[in-house]
């Protein structure tokens, strides 16, 4: 039990480190190459929430297609950074002005989360009953309660496939 | 043992990284990269309720979130390639115009 939990912290301070160097980086290809190491910890945490389908498609469908996507982009586009002007002297994420507020807000929204999260069943130590851990138990479930949902989903897939083709194509008359 | 609190915490330090980063950034790129910070912390508050209450809902739920998450990035980054040839920018300050 005492490794269990020492897991968790390790794998939430790897996560947590991993997103705020997400934001603090000014070069994207660090950013996603960051949130890669942070989509691997959440990986661990599913893994110790007895999910072992959920932490092997975070690693095959997020950190495998998703991330790889993005960094298939940022290297497409070549713009490795923000272009204000003073990009180059001020942090971006040290700039005065209206961002103090963005901090401030996200500063408020994390404790408005924590209160709303906490609120019930605070006192329940551990997890009670057993887990649903097997993969057939989830197709069978997928695959007759949620199959409806499922079936929408391959269409939005489709939807989502046509829309990038056609919203990344080239216009014919421009070169 | 972690309880379920300790998951929910985590979850929402994480969401308000998420947060931070797309009211802080001024980059297309790390703004959609902020967003999956916080699909990613609302899967992991799914997976520890469906934990907690003993049932495989909150993991099917996580299934069709990364669906949408796959489908979001597609469309997202074919719009920024989009955006990026029109203006040879990812600054979101300089997509103000309706019309160009």
């Amino acid at each position: 039990m005492g490794s269990e939990s020492a897991l968790f912290h390790l794998f939430g301070a790897i996560a947590i480190i991993a997103s705020l160097l997400v934001i603090a980086q000014k070069n994207p290809i660090y950013s996603v190459l960051l949130l890669i190491a942070s989509f691997g910890a959440l990986s661990g945490l599913y893994v110790l929430l007895d999910a072992p389908f959920v932490a092997v498609i975070q690693i095959i469908v997020y950190a495998g297609a998703i991330m790889v996507l993005f960094l298939f982009v940022v290297m497409l586009l070549n713009a490795p950074h923000e272009d204000t002007e003073h990009d180059l002297e001020v942090h971006p994420l040290l700039r005065g002005g209206p961002l103090r507020a963005g901090a401030l807000l996200a500063a408020a929204l994390f404790v408005e989360l924590t209160w709303a999260l906490t609120k019930g069943g605070g006192e329940s130590g551990g997890f009670p009953g057993a887990a649903v851990t097997s993969v057939a138990a989830i197709g069978r479930s997928l695959f007759t309660d949620y199959a409806f949902a499922f079936e929408v989903t391959s269409i939005l897939i489709l939807v989502a496939m046509v829309g990038a083709v056609v919203l990344a194509r080239r216009e014919p008359g421009t070169k | 043992m972690p309880v379920l609190n300790q998951y929910l915490i985590l979850s929402a330090i994480l969401f308000s990284i998420g947060t931070a980063g797309v009211f802080l950034r001024r980059n297309l790129i790390t703004i959609l990269l902020s967003i999956e910070i916080m699909l990613n912390a609302v899967n992991l508050t799914f997976v520890a309720f469906g934990r907690a209450l003993g049932s495989a809902d909150g993991q099917i739920i996580v299934f069709f979130v990364m669906t949408v998450a796959a489908a979001e990035a597609a469309v997202g980054l074919a719009i920024v390639i989009g955006l990026f040839r029109h203006r040879e920018s990812l600054n979101p300050d300089s997509f103000t115009a309706l019309k160009w």
